[in-house]
């Protein structure tokens, strides 16, 4: 087996939930404070995934207090304690930048019909 | 001891530490090398262990290198190098030498021939500033003046442009990541020059 195939397995973790852009997804971040570890939850909705293998990353947005905040993960990164998919949404592309520019209730993303129930 | 490897540059990727954070690694394959030699103060003047690392046919090296590999009983290599000898003292010829020396958190200096640029301007090759682009400037890329008129000649060492890369080069202080005993390969913190194959040497910094 190629050494770069190894290397990448290594740092990969087998226990990522399906989801792509548009889903909404609450994950729990580590923090660390001082040689404290405490975790910080963040919710909002994917708006890509990028990149494959163990440098694989997604970007998460949520609308805070009128300011939009997106931060990006590295998906396989040991900082991520766990992803939870909350809902699945209804898109037709996969990077979902529009969202930046709509406000309110236009910004918000469709929940897929029949969609297979997040557990 | 001074701990040293020839190996080859496969490239670079990156790994989580355990903290969480990415850590940029180059991926290098070091060893098995097969000690041929070792220089002593009283026999050669200098202390010194030569070693060889990489496998090739044994119609493709000369004769007194052929020699060299039959005497030790090894397959014939195809790089040999030579290292200071920083106090090795039960080190023998036909001693092998792997990545099983170094371990997580030891500092190397890593040495090889960088990327040859080919013929370089100024800008590239002595990191000189552009002038302006547009009123009228003529000088976007241009070395500027090379000296006075007064000494009606060019002084040794002026930066021009010129053949660039393909020197030698060493990195130091890097820290070592991850050691793959099975694949012969440990994993570096940081770049590394040359390309992909390119040969390096690998030395622990003292």
């Amino acid at each position: 087996m190629n050494i770069f195939h190894k290397i990448d397995r290594e740092n990969r973790k087998k226990d990522i939930p399906e989801f792509i852009a548009g889903d909404t997804v609450k994950l729990n971040v580590r923090v660390k404070e001082g040689d404290k570890v405490r975790t910080q939850p963040f919710v909002g909705v994917v708006i890509r995934r990028q990149g494959s293998g163990a440098r694989e990353t997604f970007t998460v947005r949520k609308v805070s207090h009128g300011v939009g905040v997106e931060r990006t993960f590295p998906i396989h990164s040991p900082s991520i304690a766990n992803i939870e998919v909350v809902r699945r949404g209804d898109v037709r592309r996969a990077k979902l930048y529009y969202l930046r520019e709509r406000m309110g209730k236009k910004a918000k993303v469709k929940e897929k019909a029949r969609a297979p129930k997040p557990e | 001891m001074s701990k040293s490897l020839i190996g080859k540059k496969l490239g670079m990727t990156q790994i989580f530490s355990e903290d969480g954070e990415s850590v940029p690694v180059t991926v290098i394959e070091a060893g098995p090398c097969v000690v041929t030699q070792v220089k002593t103060e009283e026999k050669d003047g200098y202390s010194a262990v030569q070693i060889a690392y990489g496998e090739v046919k044994p119609n493709k090296i000369n004769k007194p290198q052929k020699g060299i590999f039959e005497k030790l009983g090894v397959k014939p290599k195809k790089h040999i190098r030579e290292f200071r000898n920083l106090g090795f003292e039960d080190i023998e010829p036909g001693d092998k030498l792997t990545v099983e020396q170094f371990e997580v958190g030891d500092l190397v200096n890593v040495a090889g021939i960088s990327k040859g640029k080919g013929f370089a301007g100024n800008i590239k090759r002595h990191n000189h500033a552009t002038g302006p682009k547009t009123h009228g400037s003529r000088a976007y890329r241009i070395p500027g003046s090379i000296g006075s008129t007064d000494s009606s000649r060019v002084f040794k060492g002026q930066k021009l442009p010129g053949r660039m890369g393909h020197d030698q080069v060493q990195m130091q202080n890097l820290q070592i990541v991850k050691v793959m005993k099975e694949d012969n390969v440990i994993l570096v913190k940081g770049s590394i020059p040359g390309p992909k194959k390119g040969i390096i040497t690998i030395e622990s910094v003292e």
